[in-house]
Formats: C-alpha cells, structure tokens, sequence
C-alpha cells in the first residue's frame, strides 16, 4: 500500500508515491537522492540527520515522509551552493566548524532554525540549544563561535 | 646539550612558505554543502542491501540455522550463512595465535551477542530487515564469561577450550626487582581504565561493485590498502584485482583500522551474486559489532621519598581483549611502554595479562594503550600528591624528566625523542591562574560550599606513528604546471588534502592551488599503511616532503642546464624557476614539465619526467603535553560539571594550526567523554546495556566547557618535518585532568579516589563512602 505524497523540497513541489513507513530521510536520500541529510544513529539522538519542516528543526529519522505531506522541507541541499554559501555557511567555514562533516548538515538545520527564530543568541545559552546535535570531532567550541557570528551578522 | 645539538636541522624553507599557517581546508566547501559522498551517498542501480543477523546470546554452540522462512520472504536475493560462503577463519592480528582464529561468520559456535552468524540479501534494506527477523538461530548456551578478572581465574569457562585458558598472551616484568624498595611512601590504587565504544558519527558503511572479474569497494576505511589485502586474501582474489576507495568518511578513531570480518562477508556475498551489495550499519550494531577501545584494571602501586622524589612503580594490568584476540593484545604493551609518563621513574616493574571474555572484540580507539597508560600514571601521581601534602604542580614538576636528558629511554622501555615538559606545565600554570584556582578552592571549602572546586592536572607523553611501517608519497609535476600529490595515508576529517599539499607547496614554491592531493584510492596511489596512530602527517607528509624535495632537486638541475646558469642560483618563486636576481631568466613548471619528458632536452644521465616518490620509514615521536581540568561537583547531587578546560599540547612543528587545533579540541571533547560519560556495560549473561545512543552517552555540548588551548613547538629529530603526531593528544591528555579534577574536589572530604566514567550516581557513592552524605540542604 503506497500514499501520495505532495511535499515541497528546497523550493520545488514533488509529488510521489510512498509506503507509509518510510521514513523523511529515507525519502529525501533514497527517493529524492539528496544525500546531503545524513543518518547517524536512526533513533532520534545524534540529530544529524535534520532537516527543516516549515521552518522548524526536525529529525527526518523519526518522521515519516507522509507526515510532511503539504508541507515544506529545506535540506542542506537548499541552503546553499560553494560560491553562494549562507551566512551560517560561511561561518562555519571561518570558525572550522566541522571535520568529518558528517553531523554538519544537521547543525545546520538546527543553526538555521536558531536563527530564522529571530531570538537574541547567547554563549550562555547556545549549549541547552544545541544539545540534540552530536559532533564526534570538533569539541562543539567552533560551532558555537560559527552560530554567534551568523546570528551578529543579521 | 650535546642531545640536542644532534637534533637534525630543519629543511630550509621557501620564502614566503605557506607550511605552518592556519590554510583553510579545500574539502570544506564540499561538505558544507551536503556535496561530499560517503559511501551510503552512492546508489549505484540494481543495488543489493545486507541485514546481518546476530547472535543474541553471549555464548552458545550454533545447532541449527533455519534460512527457510527469510529466503522465502519478498525481495530477498539469497540468505547465506558459514557454509555458503566458505570463507577462511582469520586472526585479528599478526601476532595472535591461529587457536583463536575466527570465522567472518560465527561457524559452530558464537562468542558475543552481536556476532554475525548469517547475512539476507535482499532488493532494499527494509526487504532485508526484515527477512533477518525470519532467520531462526537454535543456539544451545554455555556458560558465558563477562568479567576479565573472572576469565582469568583457573576454573573459568574457556572460549577456546583448544587453548586451555582465557588468557591470550602475557606480558611477563622484566626481572623480578623490588621496586618500591627504596620507597618512604607508597600509594596503592585499582583503576578501571573502562571499556569504551568509539561511536564515527558514520557507523560502518562498505558497498562493493562486481564488474569485469574485479571488485570495487567503497569503504569507510583508515586502511584501504590493508582491507585490500586481507580482503583479498580472504576471497582468494590478487590484490590488483580489487579497488578500495574510500570518499568522505565520518569519522574512525581507530576502530575503522583493519578489516572487520563484516566487510569481507559482504564482498564475498557481492562475488557470489554479482551484484552490487552495500551494507550500512546501524548505530545499535554499531554499538555492539564495531570493536571496542581501553578496558583494562590496573593495579598499581607508587613509590617515593618523602621529599617527593619518585623511586618505583609497579603495574600488574589486565586487559579484556573481548571474545576474539586482535591488536587489542598489543595495546597492553604500549601502556607498558608509556608507563613512566613524563617523569623520571627510576625503576618500574610492569606486567599484563590479556584474556578473552564473552563481549564484543577490543581493539584501538584514539589513544590506543597510551591514554590508559597515562590515566594511570597521572591518577597515581595525584594520590601521592595527597599523601605527601605536596602540591600537585609541584610534585610533578620535581619528577619530571629534564630537557637535557633527551632521547631518553626511561624504565618503561620507551626511547623518548624529545621534550620539554617543564615549559609546558608552566605554560598551563600560567594560562590556568593555577594559584588563583587554588584559592578559590580553598575559599569553597572554608565555606563549606555546597558546590567545591576542583582541579586536576595531567601532564601527559604519548607515542605516535610507532611500530607501522613506512608510508608511501610521490609528487609529480604535470604539463599544465600543476602538482599532483599522492600519499598511502587516509583523511577522515582531519584535511590530508589541504596539509599534504602544504607540504608539496612549500618545497615547489607553488601556490597552494597548484597542488591537487589523491588519496585513499587503491589504483590511483601505489602503496601505503594508512592513517593509525596519528601518523599521518610524520610519515605521509615525510614521504611526500621527500618526494617533493627530490622533484625540486630535479627542476633545479634541468632549470639550470637548460638556462646556463649555476644551480645554486635556481631560485622557486611564485610558481616559476628561474636564476635569482634575473626574474626574466625563469620558467614555468608547466614548459619544465614538458621539456623534461623529452629525453633529448636533458642533461646527461637524467631520466625524462618530473616526478619523484619516496616511502618514510622513521622512528616514532613522542607528543607531550599539560591539560588542567577545572570541575565543579554538587556535593548534594554528585553532579560534576566542567568550568574550564586549559591544554597546553606540544606536537612538535606544526603544518596548519587550524587543523592542529582542531584536533586538540576534538580529542579533549572524546577524553571528557571517557572521564565523565562514557562507558560499555554488559549484564552477567553478556548482553549489551549499552546498544543505543541513549544509553551510551557521547559527550553532547553541554559537557564541554570552554577549552583554552596553548602550544609550545619542541621538533622531533625522527622526521624531516619535526613534526610529532596530534591526533591523540588531547584525549590522552584530558581524561586524567579531569578524572584528577574530581577526586581533587572531594579530596578534603577523604575521598583518594572514583572510577569513570564519573557519574553523578558514582560521585554520591564515594560521597557517601566517605560519610558525608546529606550535609546540605536540598536546594
């Protein structure tokens, strides 16, 4: 049994038939091969794998793709391209925000969402705020100075 | 100083070097932009997916596989098992004896929950997960053993009745001295160096491509050319005739090393179907099938004199090396090695034994051997600070081995390279307000504070690119003037592509954008050992700065024939060569390029081309360095929170701070995770409390405080560069600190010491030990 699925992605409608139990990331990787959203643990604890629906940071491992039914989706593929980063692109190239680059796609989601939220940013709090995303190489320090200097620059 | 006058001089640098600056990385751009391709990012069409089945029991003989059900199921290609794929029994490492050899799939019998037993190959991962679900496994158990010290005793099950013992090997003390002889005072201590699971943000990813009688694999791989090589032993196969690749890899930490018999598994299953198969691991299997770092018990004992003055160690250490012997039996050694630390040890006495238990196979995690090596040391020295009434700082700066004193072989059986240990525990000291923290503390406990301070130090010596073998580099020019670097090592974030090229350009006198770096691909790169043991830059960038000398001496020598000038006046600027003082009389590396693939233009006795390789084999190096913790525990909640982080780190000379940095923080972040956070569990029947990442703990960034780094540069003599490796460090360096930390903000309590991880529950037990529990009010 498959479910029609209308979901805009980066800006462009797609509209596909879907099993109810495939998952977001699974849809956007496999179905709509952008590869950017990576998964890291599958149950909802490293956040790598997040996306933004309607604006909100979510866990595209713990949402199935019909739940973004009529609803939009901005992966790391909609972000930005080299050449025409985002601000928050930007910085976490200045700041050396990421190694691996694995969990980067999800700090960048969750950042994003931190900033379109519009509220002041803090060092003091930007740990309670970052804390569903896992980095296993940097030690965190850069990504926070990555997210304070794109939330300055705005 | 004569030591250090033999210290070999550094090559001379081009004007202008771009070696030693903060480059910014070329994969940045790619991986910012969700563009970089891991192995899962490759879908390649009529692709095959794997769903390993597992044992769910700790031991047991295998009865009977019943494949029926899963064959049957939608979408399943085939179900194999040990007997369909015949594949050979391995050891895990040279060393190991064949007794303990194991079966890529479990044959007969299973030694941990987690071992594969059988493999569905099914038309997508979900056909394959759940046809898995169908595979019956009739397993008779047997007696299963979990503790190491338990497996050690005589009377214990055996998981290799053939070998008669638990124990895989032994290291015996090197004669039987009284060591603590000459010792006024002795600490006694039992620390559990505890078992860890390395958790790459990218679990364990391969697919394999059939096409034309070769393979090709795409792997999340430290080692591709050793995953080659025992992947083609195993499947019979000429090492030509298969290609590991290894793109955009999410992280190794050791345990990416090697090839786990998985791997071998999913590239026989690709050979017998021809088809593409991919197997990426979940982070359960992860947590329980990807081998295991540290887990050791070291009993240990520290002499000295009452003036502070070191006489002894003893060290009796056991190692669980989980239920299938790799390079986890060696890991013991290096701790040996290691156990002097930084200090002047007179006399030490150190033995190991490693025994197999029914858990999940241990092997190397960031650190390897040093980091419970320094745990131990550094933990010791502590308690002996507490029982001497001396300052920490202070006792350990009357210990520690002088800078005139280098190389130094110390009583551990180590031959230290280099070092200046004093001027970084000065420079902590310095960067830390040491004596104001101090006073802070003792403000606290004159308060009787409900939150205390503590502080703990390390400082640290670790080994690197150690026992390996050689690394493999070539650079060659190409006619449009650009330089191709290769090199055997592998990147997995630490940015070989950007530091290799450093290194290139420096010597070429080329622009960074001149120098494109391959790697990590078996048919474009020659040869090469890999990225283990933070060799990378010494060996790797050792060969390919060779390669790049002999390349320059070359273009030198042709620029000079071919401009009639003396090579002593070549000059490299700008991307050109040409005769110093004259900037019309130079030549692009592009017309060099060309001109010297036509034998007719060169000298006599010059071979066309201009392309060099070398491969590095060196001595290891010995970073060192000081790490300062500065802890805050709620003596009501046991709860211990880091305040600040100091590190000063001495990796010799530095190629690009940035990534030097970078990795310094990363590992203080995984060595923060060992002392607070982290730990493998296994209930009595061996199975894993720990398979999720809810129940093993990464550090999030809520346990990493602000980290002050610093860096003093004391340049090893063992390879061109002066370079010593960085990539361990900072988590050899941290997890001490911070261990020490603790324990320091409880010491006026009684309490000498707690194990790790430090949870707050551990915490409040020795808390409550030490009688003093429920002073303070609930807030």
């Amino acid at each position: 049994m498959e479910q029609s699925l209308r979901v805009k992605v980066n800006g462009q409608a797609v509209k596909r038939e879907v099993p109810p139990r495939l998952t977001l990331a699974d849809f956007l990787r496999d179905r709509l091969r952008l590869t950017g959203t990576h998964l890291g643990c599958e149950h909802g604890v490293c956040g790598a794998c997040t996306v933004l629906l309607d604006g909100d940071a979510v866990r595209a491992c713990l949402l199935l793709a019909v739940q973004a039914d009529g609803r939009e989706v901005t992966t790391v593929e909609g972000m930005g391209e080299p050449g025409r980063l985002t601000p928050l692109q930007r910085a976490f190239l200045e700041h050396g925000a990421f190694q691996c680059g694995f969990c980067t796609p999800g700090f960048l989601a969750t950042g994003e969402a931190l900033l379109r939220s519009g509220r002041r940013l803090s060092r003091a709090e930007l740990p309670d705020l970052l804390a569903g995303n896992l980095c296993r190489c940097t030690g965190y320090g850069p990504i926070v100075d990555a997210i304070l200097e794109a939330a300055g620059s705005r | 100083m004569a030591d250090r006058e033999a210290i070999r001089p550094l090559q001379v640098l081009t004007p202008g070097s771009i070696l030693g600056h903060a480059v910014r990385r070329r994969e940045d751009p790619r991986l910012i932009t969700g563009t970089g391709r891991y192995v899962d990012d490759i879908q390649p069409d009529r692709c095959l997916h794997v769903a390993f089945v597992r044992s769910t029991l700790a031991h047991a003989t295998i009865r009977a596989v019943d494949v029926a059900a899963a064959a049957a199921a939608p979408g399943v290609v085939a179900v194999l098992t040990a007997a369909d794929l015949g594949l050979p029994a391995r050891v895990g490492f040279q060393m190991v004896p064949e007794v303990f050899a194991r079966p890529p799939l479990a044959d007969g019998r299973v030694r941990f929950v987690g071992e594969p037993v059988a493999l569905v190959v099914a038309e997508s991962p979900e056909a394959a997960t759940d046809a898995a679900q169908l595979v019956g496994l009739d397993l008779e158990a047997l007696e299963v053993v979990v503790d190491a010290e338990a497996a050690r005793q005589a009377g214990s099950a055996l998981l290799f009745p053939a070998h008669g013992s638990n124990v895989a090997n032994h290291f015996a003390p090197r004669g039987d001295d009284d060591v603590l002889a000459a010792a006024e005072v002795t600490i006694q201590g039992r620390f559990v160096n505890q078992r860890l699971a390395p958790v790459p943000m990218e679990s364990e990813a391969i697919l394999v491509v059939p096409e034309a009688g070769r393979l090709t694999v795409w792997a999340t791989s430290q080692t591709p050319f050793g995953l080659r090589a025992e992947m083609a032993s195993s499947l019979g196969m000429a090492d030509g005739d298969i290609r590991v690749v290894v793109g955009d890899m999410g992280g190794g930490f050791g345990a990416k090393a090697g090839a786990r018999p998985e791997l071998i598994v999913v590239a026989a299953a690709a050979r017998k179907l021809g088809r593409p198969v991919k197997w990426i691991e979940t982070r359960s299997e992860n947590l329980v099938g990807m081998t295991h770092g540290r887990g050791q018990v070291q009993q240990v004992e520290l002499g000295a004199t009452r003036d502070g003055h070191l006489v002894g160690l003893r060290a009796r250490v056991l190692a669980d090396v989980g239920a299938y012997p790799g390079i986890a039996t060696l890991l013991p050694f290096l701790t040996g090695q290691m156990s002097a630390g930084v200090y002047a040890i007179p006399a030490i006495s150190y033995e190991a034994h490693c025994v197999v238990t029914n858990t999940t196979p241990l092997a190397a995690y960031r650190g390897a051997g040093r980091p419970e090596a320094a745990a131990m040391v550094e933990r010791a020295m502590d308690m002996l600070a507490v029982e001497l009434a001396i300052d920490p700082a202070e006792l350990r700066r009357r210990n520690l081995i002088a800078p005139d004193r280098f190389p130094h072989t110390t009583a551990g059986g180590a031959t230290y390279d280099s070092g200046e240990y004093e001027r970084a525990l000065d420079k902590l000291l310095e960067i830390s307000a040491y004596p104001e923290l101090r006073a802070e503390q003792a403000r606290r406990r004159e308060r009787d504070d409900r939150v205390q301070l503590g502080i703990g130090l390390s400082v640290y010596v670790e080994v690197t690119a150690v026992g390996i073998g050689p690394e493999w580099g070539a650079v060659r020019i190409e006619t449009d003037g650009t330089a191709t670097v290769r090199c055997g090592t592998t990147s997995f974030g630490q940015g070989h592509e950007t530091s290799l090229a450093q290194i290139a350009a420096e010597q070429l006198g080329l622009p960074l954008e001149s120098v494109l770096v391959i790697h990590s691909d078996t048919d474009a790169v020659e040869r090469g050992t890999g990225t283990v043991g933070s060799r990378s830059m010494q060996h790797g960038g050792s060969a390919v700065h060779q390669a790049a000398q002999q390349v320059r001496q070359k273009a030198r020598d042709l620029a000079s024939h071919l401009l009639e000038a003396s090579p002593e006046d070549i000059v490299f600027v700008a991307g050109t060569v040409g005769v110093a003082g004259v900037p019309e009389r130079s030549l692009s590396w592009a017309s060099l390029a060309a001109t010297a693939g036509d034998r007719e233009n060169l000298p006599e006795g010059m071979e066309p081309g201009l392309a060099a390789e070398a491969d590095f084999e060196g001595d290891g190096s010995y970073p060192f360095g000081a790490h300062c913790a500065v802890v805050e525990v709620d003596l009501e909640t046991g709860d211990a929170r880091l305040a600040r982080f100091f590190a000063v780190d001495d990796c010799g000379r530095i190629i690009n701070p940035l990534l030097a940095e970078g990795q310094v923080h990363g590992g203080i972040a995984q060595g923060i995770g060992q002392a607070l956070l982290e730990e493998v569990v296994f209930d009595d029947q061996g199975t894993p409390r720990s398979a999720s990442m809810l129940d093993y703990q990464i550090p999030s960034i809520g346990e990493i405080p602000e980290v002050v780094t610093a860096t003093t540069e004391t340049p090893s003599p063992n390879n061109p560069l002066g370079a010593k490796g960085i990539g361990e460090s900072g988590t050899i360096g941290s997890t001490p600190a911070v261990q020490n930390a603790v324990v320091d903000a409880l010491s006026h309590l009684g309490i000498r010491h707690i194990d790790m991880p430090l949870t707050p529950e551990r915490v409040m037990d020795a808390i409550a030990a030490a009688g003093q529990q429920g002073r303070y009010e609930r807030a």
